[in-house]
């Protein structure tokens, strides 16, 4: 294969000054998931220990096979939402290996409103679920929650992707063959008692857990009957009278042993998580993409140079390297499996699009999964570019990425504006995970655009109606207008809505990759059918 | 008058089996091995060119089945059958009956051995020949008086035996004359109930005795030479433990009358082949005891000192060649120590351990490090045979560096699966007594305590040991996949792993801290960086901190054995998931499963019931059920008796737990 050369002059200014600008939005963000991994408030998380109980990342921790990595999925969500301390969302979620098998765990943080269920928790569940169903990975919920938050039924309970679709998506699951397994280690209170009860096997905590439709209190108020909680729905009562659970731990440590156990012994089909070939790190240190990625996000750079850091041994092969540039396509692999890789080198032109959709084409045939990283301003406009159907070549372009039926990875590295998003992969295309780097900017436009178009069209009225605009008017009206683009396009705001699977250290793209694709490879690829291409 | 023979069958099993190929090969010589069912895959028959099947594993009906190993001998074309030690290596009808079939018994003459069979028909030869006896009295006069003036004569103490005595009975020690006729009487007593034969022996008793032996070899045309003495004084219940050679405290002066007594005793009966003599020696004399007419297991320390193979010796004289060397050509050089390495407990009275060699890992051999052993990892130590797994042997320049060597190199020994009485041998090459050469035999026995005492005591870096030995089981993998890892990496926090052992007498545990940076360990308040690289060898190189150590552990399923330069420890890792025993401690009532009669019951009230332990049997739906013990506990109630009916969920008796301990 080709190797890519290295462009980067590691010891200039420009570099030193890319690199620190990089370093501190890394160290931000490392800050706030050092604070989002420690869960509740510590007066919390020390009531909650001093109970017996572990906290849901020590749970998840003893779970996994020792020193194997764990790809958590969105830990900030929630983050400046609800008053600022449902960290988390109050759930902690990715990819991890038990028993030399990868699983999607979702474990509630009971210290954090005794992980009660706000609209982004449900969110967040949800999405863990799409990703087990996704990549065919077997459901391990560590269940210690004390159901919806009440205050916010209406944002929680009723909707198409509210709180029910949970209990929909384990019987879904289930049904697909996708092993669900709860492990009762708190409150299973009302609809939560149907997490354990939907699963295929299920474990529960002595003095710990508990399962039922009505907790004490509503069953006095129903019925005066005065019972303990343990004796309404605990341990001995589901393990030995109602069997609701199968297996009766006595401890936390004990209940995820008994898990780690009924995981071993799934027997499930075998995958091959390796990749085809042996994996090489690429020739360059991944650390320099901080030093790469201008500080200044208007100024451009050949995405090469970011592939050449990701790939293995540096090597790509590039498809049509002469024809629509602003789009680089090429073959390479990262971890040993084979990628079809799509990165901006710019605004997309019709060549460009039509470019990307042949390559998609090609991939799909060929059964290789897709990585995009995206960096994008958006589709060129102008009289001469539309007369030329740039409409219907960034159309083709979306029929492919949205029509393919091969894995998609998206990275946005930069940019993702308007129409560009689409073209690239964003969020509503389905790609198997999307991460955002810490620099990334995300909205319909960028902020001094809007603010431009919408001064414009204010300008118009203000003078079609006679009056003027000062100068000083003017930056006024803007003003707050690219602060809320700025606000809200920033990954931060994305992630605590779960527009995306994290916010990731850029030095970590070629690992976070890996896990995905490897995990990916417990689905197999289905036949890809194409919409129609409008020519 | 020389017969050479280019087959060998040996008639052994074990180290010695394959010592005695490992030399016939180097000869040219092709060998045959023998073989009981339970040896099928062992080392000495894998080494042999050729293998027999003798028998059922008792050595009865296999090794030391003469006509099944003479057979074997005829059916593969063996010119000769070397013996070994032990087995059939002393029996004149073997050594006959291999003559008798034309083939080369490697070993003294049928005569010889006889000879030297009988202990007192050895003694009067020897006696004759000139060669110390231990004073005594070995008359056929058995009338008190008499032998009260003979102990007078012999001096006190004295020892009072049953001629017709062994494994110490009819034996009493007299210290002085007013002990002698109440030890007279009690050793009549116990021989006559042992033995029906109450003839008495009288010797001195040798106090603070040393066993100093003397190998010697004679050839068929009359030469008999020594090869210098050993020392096999380190003992316990008459089983040598340590051997080293030349004797630790012995002058030139009385090494060469000892030697030339040795000489003189082999001489006296036309000895042919290996032999040893072996005297007990103190302060005032030296005492000849008996002479085996083998090859002894403790043989390699005279090969280390002179240089010289003891077996080719033997297979060349067999042959009717002349010895290779003459007296004065024999030399030695440094000071050679061998110890041997059994499967046995020493913390359970030396019991014999049987099972499976789960890991095998011993010092470099060479440069003055020599181990003889018939085992590989993977073996089983059967309960046939002798539990000996392998003979270290050390030469040294002289005894202190031989004996440094020795407790390095044990260290450094390790044997997973079945316990070993290493660690008894490490304390015993470290112990000044030894290191003084201040030993008797009874010195074992007095110092046992120490000897036995368990672990070394752990420190941080032992800890940081028994962690990295838990991380470094985890196989690298040729070509990972990205979840292969094993740096912990994760987006938020860290991975933390908890490692808790159980010690000897307690726990140790330490914290795996997963860092961008790399490991971190936490024992105690203490977080320090942790690396580890494997090694050829087997071992692990450890960075703790800014120490580097060299570690060897081999593992037993989940128990772990480990050395590092502070001691030797046996650590097991104790799974952190398991879960509280539900019924330890919870008594209760046994309560009938369905309805049926009962059939028998085992215990009665007040009875102490072990847990699991059948306390009745109930007939139901024409199955017999047997209820147990919950727990450990008193049965406090038993409410039916055989013959009644009961419904289901009857209480039929209860249990009442007993008090746990603390």
């Amino acid at each position: 294969m080709a190797t890519l050369s290295n462009n980067i002059d590691a010891r200039s200014a420009e570099f030193a000054a890319n690199a620190e600008a990089m370093g501190k939005v890394v160290a931000d963000l490392r800050e706030k998931l050092a604070t989002a991994s420690l869960g509740g408030a510590e007066e919390m998380r020390a009531r909650h220990v001093a109970r017996g109980k572990m906290l849901a990342r020590e749970r998840i921790d003893m779970l996994l096979d020792p020193g194997t990595p764990f790809l958590e999925f969105s830990p900030l969500a929630a983050h400046g939402l609800y008053g600022g301390d449902i960290v988390a969302a109050s759930i902690v979620s990715g990819i991890g290996r038990i028993s030399g098998r990868e699983c999607v765990v979702v474990a509630n943080d009971a210290t954090i409103k005794g992980g009660t269920y706000y609209p982004m928790t449900v969110k967040k569940h949800l999405r863990a679920q799409d990703i087990a169903l996704q990549n065919r990975l077997p459901c391990v919920y560590l269940v210690d929650s004390g159901g919806a938050f009440l205050p916010q039924q209406d944002e929680i309970f009723p909707d198409e992707r509210h709180f029910g679709r949970i209990f929909y998506n384990q019987a879904q699951l289930s049904a697909a063959g996708i092993p669900q397994i709860a492990v009762v280690m708190g409150s299973c209170t009302a609809g939560g008692a149907y997490v354990p009860a939907m699963c295929d096997e299920s474990i529960i905590v002595r003095n710990q857990g508990t399962i039922f439709l009505g907790g004490p209190p509503l069953v006095k108020a129903a019925t005066g009957e005065v019972v303990t909680a343990e004796e309404l729905g605990g341990a001995d009562v589901h393990s030995r009278e109602s069997g609701v659970t199968d297996h009766y731990a006595t401890s936390d440590a004990h209940a995820l042993g008994i898990a780690r156990r009924i995981v071993a012994n799934l027997n499930m089909p075998e995958r091959r998580t390796r990749g085809i070939v042996e994996p090489r790190s690429p020739l360059y240190a991944q650390q320099e993409l901080y030093g790469i990625v201008p500080a200044d996000a208007r100024k451009p750079y050949d995405v090469r140079d970011v592939i050449a850091r990701i790939v293995d041994a540096s090597e790509f092969d590039e498809f049509k390297q002469l024809y629509g540039p602003t789009l680089v396509c090429g073959f390479a692999h990262i971890w040993g499996h084979p990628v079809g890789i799509l990165g901006n080198n710019g605004i997309l032109f019709s060549e460009s699009a039509v470019k990307g959709a042949h390559f998609i084409e090609l991939c799909s045939q060929r059964n290789i999964p897709l990585v995009f990283l995206q960096n994008i301003t958006g589709f060129m406009v102008g009289r001469k570019y539309e007369a030329g159907g740039i409409a219907k070549d960034g159309a083709k372009l979306v029929t492919a990425v949205s029509t393919t039926s091969v894995p998609k990875y998206t990275v946005v590295i930069g940019g993702s504006y308007g129409a560009g998003n689409y073209g690239m992969c964003g969020r509503a295309y389905a790609p198997r995970f999307l991460w955002m780097w810490p620099n990334a900017r995300i909205s319909v436009m960028g902020g001094e655009q809007a603010s431009t178009v919408l001064s414009l069209l204010r300008r118009e009225g203000i003078e079609a109606k006679g009056g003027s605009w000062s100068a000083e008017e003017e930056e006024a009206f803007r003003a707050p207008i690219r602060d809320q683009y700025e606000t809200q396009g920033h990954p931060y705001y994305a992630t605590a809505r779960l527009w995306d699977d994290g916010v990731i250290d850029p030095a970590d793209t070629r690992r976070v990759l890996g896990l995905a694709l490897a995990a990916g490879t417990n689905a197999p690829i289905e036949p890809t059918r194409f919409g129609v291409f409008r020519m | 008058m020389t017969k050479p023979f280019h087959k060998l069958l040996i008639a052994n099993r074990g180290e010695i089996a394959c010592r005695i190929i490992r030399t016939a090969r180097r000869m040219g010589i092709l060998t045959v091995a023998v073989f009981s069912d339970a040896d099928r895959d062992a080392l000495h028959v894998s080494m042999a060119d050729e293998a027999v099947h003798i028998g059922p594993p008792p050595a009865r009906e296999s090794y030391l089945h003469i006509e099944k190993i003479i057979a074997a001998a005829l059916r593969t074309g063996a010119g000769a059958i070397h013996p070994g030690y032990g087995f059939l290596s002393e029996n004149e009808k073997f050594a006959e009956a291999s003559e008798a079939a034309g083939i080369i018994f490697v070993g003294p003459s049928a005569e010889a051995i006889r000879a030297m069979g009988s202990k007192s028909a050895a003694k009067a030869l020897m006696e004759k020949s000139g060669v110390p006896l231990v004073p005594g009295y070995h008359g056929a006069d058995q009338d008190d008086a008499v032998l009260a003036a003979e102990a007078h004569r012999v001096g006190y103490p004295v020892m009072v035996k049953a001629a017709a005595g062994g494994g110490g009975k009819g034996m009493r020690i007299a210290e002085s004359e007013d002990d002698f006729a109440g030890a007279l009487a009690g050793a009549r007593r116990e021989a006559s109930a042992a033995f029906g034969d109450d003839t008495m022996l009288i010797e001195k008793y040798i106090v603070r005795p040393r066993h100093i032996e003397v190998q010697v070899f004679g050839d068929s045309h009359g030469s008999v030479v020594s090869l210098f003495e050993r020392e096999c004084t380190l003992q316990r219940r008459h089983q040598k433990v340590v051997e080293e050679a030349p004797a630790a405290q012995l002058s030139e002066d009385q090494r060469e009358r000892i030697c030339e007594a040795a000489r003189a005793a082999a001489a006296s009966i036309g000895y042919r082949g290996a032999g040893t003599v072996e005297f007990v020696a103190n302060d005032d004399g030296f005492y000849f005891i008996e002479m085996n007419t083998r090859l002894q297991v403790e043989h390699p320390v005279t090969e280390m000192i002179t240089g010289l193979d003891l077996v080719e010796w033997q297979l060349r004289v067999a042959a009717g060649e002349r010895l290779p060397l003459k007296q004065e050509e024999i030399t030695r050089t440094g000071h050679a120590v061998e110890v041997r390495i059994y499967a046995e407990d020493p913390q359970s009275g030396f019991l014999p351990s049987i099972g499976r060699i789960m890991a095998w890992r011993q010092p470099p051999e060479g440069e003055g490090i020599r181990i003889d052993t018939g085992f590989r990892e993977g073996d089983m130590v059967t309960p046939h045979y002798d539990p000996m797994l392998a003979k270290l042997i050390i030469h040294g320049a002289d005894r202190a560096e031989a004996l440094a060597r020795l407790g390095t190199s044990l260290d450094h020994f390790q044997v997973a699966g079945l316990k070993t009485n290493i660690p008894f041998l490490r304390a015993l090459a470290r112990h000044p007594s030894v290191a003084a050469g201040k030993m008797d035999t009874g010195l074992i026995e007095r110092e046992l305590e120490g000897l036995l005492k368990a672990d070394d005591e752990p420190a941080a870096g032992d800890i940081a040991a028994a962690a990295a030995s838990v991380l470094a089981r985890t196989p690298d993998v040729a070509a990972p996949s990205p979840w292969d890892a094993q740096d912990g990496w994760m987006i938020a926090g860290e991975r933390r792993r908890r490692l808790l052992f159980e010690t000897g007498d307690g726990n140790a545990e330490a914290i795996v801290v997963y860092r961008r940076g790399g490991l971190f360990l936490e024992v105690g308040a203490d977080t320090l960086p942790l690396r580890f690289n494997r090694r050829a060898d087997g071992k692990l190189d450890v960075f703790s901190g800014d120490i580097k150590e060299t570690i060897s552990t081999v593992w037993n399923g989940e128990a772990l054995e480990f050395v590092t330069p502070r001691g030797r420890f046996g650590w097991t890792l104790v799974d952190t998931t398991r879960g509280d025993d539900l019924d330890a401690g919870a008594g209760g009532h046994l309560r009938a499963p369905m309805p049926g009669a009962i059939r028998e019951i085992f215990a009665s009230p007040g009875d102490i019931v072990k847990r699991g332990a059948p306390v009745l049997v109930m007939e139901a739906m024409k199955m017999e059920h047997t209820l147990r013990a919950p727990a450990d506990g008193k049965l406090v109630a038993l409410k039916y008796a055989v013959g009644d009916f009961v419904e289901e969920g009857a209480d039929l008796a209860e249990i009442e737990p007993l008090e746990t301990e603390g």
